[in-house]
């Protein structure tokens, strides 16, 4: 059985993290699951965690009252899902609902703000590794907003 | 090389028309020197030359009584292997069906021609051309046909145009290759025309006219001339590595000038001798029972050359006028092995604002130079 | 050249604009031979020619093409119904490396109406599956109601040999699919990097897109193969329409290596 530290080493987002560093972060860690249908939060939650999927399908959401629940996007296996925990005033800006049974790695992000603010040098490493991950999400929803496929008229 | 006298120029057009080649030649109509089939010698520009500058064209009466004072005008020689239109085939409506048939024996595809003053510069053209039309997996059927019932009688320029450049692209002003017959006019001996054979046609059609061999210093004196007009060339094109020099200035800041210049009028298409994009219009008849299909000639510069998915991937006329320069120069060697470009200076003349292709290439040329001379002294 | 008559056998509509028609002549051999990535001019008697990727199986013996309705004469063609006639021209054009692809993983990315062109490549991999390695298909469209060939992607999704990820720009609701760019699947799709052959096809920003995320993950740049589209007059490279940069689509391509198009995707209006 794998061990959270060894999990958490081979994910992509804490690649080349010091091993002390590292340790600070498994100990903000924790194993959940998510049965299907269910939310992880909601619009408005306070944002005090982030999660690393291993398994499983979210969809993250909003509710229009023409448009009803709209989808914007989904994240998988191998996706990070939450940032508000890092930016003020930390409340969860979607919905994020399970489509597919979910087992994550929950990050307690109180904890590493805390951590963050007494230890510049790992909250440097944190907002480092966050804004390649903007970057990248900020990049396909702007081609999503493209709408590459649409018909031009 | 043999010499002949003024008169027998008639001569050479009557054994030709004898061989049924419809003969066709430069001559005056209005206040251009255009192509047409004539039957005389005397329906050529006798006595006339022209002055050619950027945006300006004039004809001129001159001294000498020459056949051939002229440089070359607005149409080019393409016009007869491939034509403005050309029907590519009919279709009839047979109930749910269709019948499509190839016209293969259209008049427009099979006439015989004979071209009579084709330029050194307008002979590389069609040497481009054949590249063209003759040398892929796809070939121009009536392209071939027409090009190879031709009889070809160039003519060497003993004076430097107005606009035209062939000594720096080396695609004249001396006729070289791919001629039946060529003459160069000589007024300076007394009035004569020096004929050099190319071909066994060319030898079989010249023996139908009066004809003496040539003395050397007669041949010696049209030599002369023929040197003196590559000099007296006033624009020049290097084409040495017109790939690199315009590939790398896609976003040079001098197409926004050219661009701004100009007017998307299609000319320079038009009357460049290689210039070879075509559209194809599909017609029916009234009644719909009958439907053709004709292949015209088109230009990069229209807005809907390149539309697809509704829109113009070449949307401003900076964009086309580069496109253009840089297939004239540059892409033609990677597709054919040659510039498309053989100095004849009409894109100059015809354009109504005078664009200038030696110019806009020299100032990509050298911002090329420029960076390039710096890379290789570190 | 002239069009071949061809009879229309069936039409069958994938979504509101997009339909399929499936041919066969009306004289002669009734195979059509092409290979996987080539196209055909389709006229339409007296409206005009369109280029359109051929796209059904290659061992079949109806030809098949997969098209919007968007221009003249593809308006005309949606027209059509059992019986009527088109003329084709063809197959042009180069075609995927399916030979090449042997002893590797494949990995097809589709966007929009991108997944016609691909499909013939598809079907002659899945005919000798055991040449190949893992193979992948990542189709991305606008809505879920823009799908085509649903039916299609049912029986490919339950195959154990091979992978299907379908994602939408835009969600409906009640849609429990991915959401998000096609791009965005690639990191799903579990290839080997250094032995993969990667066909796209759709509009051209997702192509250079989805091309810049195969290597950032290390796929050579010669192992990625897209396809390109341009305005076509006449299909064999003598109208000069379909050029890009010294490019002829329609006989330098449409199929090209990734390499050869590289300084050329990154120019404006080119």
């Amino acid at each position: 059985m794998e061990t959270l530290e060894r999990i958490l080493a081979q994910h992509q987002f804490f690649k080349d993290l010091s091993p002390e560093y590292l340790t600070l972060v498994t100990g903000c860690a924790s194993n959940v699951r998510f049965e299907q249908d269910q939310y992880i939060f909601r619009v408005g939650d306070e944002a005090n965690q982030f999660y690393l999927i291993r398994e499983g399908r979210i969809a993250l959401q909003l509710f229009s009252p023409d448009r009803g629940q709209i989808t914007v996007e989904t994240l998988g296996e191998g996706d990070i899902l939450g940032w508000s925990w890092l930016i003020p005033p930390y409340f969860y800006v979607f919905d994020a609902k399970i489509l597919d049974v979910t087992r994550a790695i929950a990050l307690d992000g109180k904890c590493l703000r805390r951590k963050c603010e007494e230890d510049h040098t790992f909250g440097y490493e944190l907002l480092k590794r966050f804004s390649s991950l903007l970057e990248h999400r900020l990049e396909t929803t702007r081609l999503q907003l493209l709408d590459l496929y649409g018909v031009r008229s | 090389m043999y010499r002949i006298e003024p008169d027998a120029l008639n001569e050479l057009i009557q054994v030709l028309q004898k061989e049924q080649y419809a003969v066709i030649g430069p001559t005056l109509r209005g206040e251009a020197i255009v192509l047409d089939t004539i039957s005389s010698a005397s329906e050529l520009p006798v006595g006339k030359t022209d002055e050619q500058a950027p945006a300006h064209y004039r004809v001129e009466d001159k001294a000498e009584k020459t056949f051939f004072g002229a440089s070359v005008g607005p149409h080019s020689w393409k016009r007869y292997f491939f034509p403005p239109t050309l029907k590519m085939f009919s279709a009839r409506k047979d109930g749910e069906s269709f019948e499509v048939t190839e016209d293969i024996d259209n008049p427009e595809s099979t006439k015989r021609y004979a071209l009579l003053g084709v330029r050194a510069c307008d002979l590389s053209a069609i040497q481009v051309q054949d590249k063209v039309f003759g040398g892929g997996a796809y070939r121009d059927p009536a392209y071939l046909r027409l090009r190879q019932q031709a009889f070809i009688v160039a003519v060497n320029c003993t004076r430097a145009g107005g606009t035209c450049f062939c000594s720096s692209l080396r695609t004249g002003p001396r006729a070289r290759v791919g001629f039946d017959l060529a003459l160069t006019e000589v007024v300076d001996q007394g009035h004569f025309l020096l004929v050099e054979v190319g071909t066994d046609k060319g030898e079989a059609v010249l023996s139908g006219v009066q004809r003496q061999p040539a003395k050397d210093e007669e041949v010696e004196g049209a030599e002369h001339a023929i040197r003196a007009a590559a000099q007296l060339t006033g624009r020049s094109l290097e084409p040495d590595q017109t790939r690199e020099i315009l590939y790398s200035n896609a976003e040079h800041p001098r197409w926004e000038v050219v661009g701004k210049r100009c007017l998307s009028c299609a000319n320079c298409t038009m009357v460049c001798p290689t210039c070879f994009c075509t559209t194809v219009e599909d017609v029916t008849d009234l009644t719909g029972s009958n439907a053709e299909r004709v292949r015209k000639w088109d230009s990069c510069f229209t807005l809907d050359f390149s539309y697809i998915h509704g829109g113009s991937v070449r949307a401003s006329s900076r964009a086309r006028y580069r496109h253009w320069i840089t297939h004239k120069l540059a892409s033609w060697v990677d597709q054919f092995g040659t510039t498309g470009c053989v100095g004849c200076g009409r894109c100059i003349t015809w354009c109504p604002v005078g664009i200038d292709i030696t110019e806009e290439f020299r100032v990509i040329r050298e911002t090329y130079l420029m960076n390039t001379r710096g890379k290789s002294s570190t | 050249m002239i069009p071949r008559p061809f009879v229309v056998k069936k039409v069958r509509w994938e979504t509101e604009d997009t339909f399929t028609v499936e041919l066969t002549p009306r004289e002669g051999r009734s195979k059509f031979d092409f290979l996987p990535g080539q196209f055909n001019m389709i006229y339409l008697y007296g409206v005009g020619e369109v280029p359109i990727s051929i796209c059904g199986d290659p061992s079949d013996s109806v030809l098949v093409h997969t098209t919007r309705a968007v221009g003249t004469v593809t308006k005309a063609m949606a027209k059509l119904g059992r019986g009527d006639s088109v003329g084709i021209r063809g197959p042009f054009g180069t075609s995927w490396p399916v030979a090449e692809a042997r002893g590797k993983d494949v990995v097809f990315v589709a966007g929009g109406i991108g997944l016609p062109p691909l499909r013939p490549a598809l079907y002659e991999i899945l005919a000798h599956r055991e040449n190949y390695g893992k193979v992948v298909l990542l189709y991305g469209t606008r809505t879920p109601s823009d799908i085509v060939f649903k039916d299609e992607l049912e029986q490919w999704r339950a195959r154990f040999d091979l992978e299907v990820f379908i994602t939408v720009d835009r969600a409906t609701e009640g849609w429990r699919g991915n959401v998000g760019v096609v791009t965005t699947l690639i990191h799903k799709a579990g290839f080997d990097a250094h032995n993969t052959i990667a066909m796209i096809v759709g509009p051209e920003v997702m192509m250079r897109f989805t091309t810049i995320e195969f290597l950032k993950r290390g796929v050579s740049p010669d192992s990625i193969y897209l396809s390109m589209e341009r305005n076509m007059k006449c299909g064999i490279g003598l109208c000069g329409h379909c050029q890009f940069g010294p490019l002829f689509i329609c006989k330098d391509g449409p199929v090209f290596r990734y390499p050869q198009l590289k300084d050329l995707l990154v120019k404006w209006e080119i």
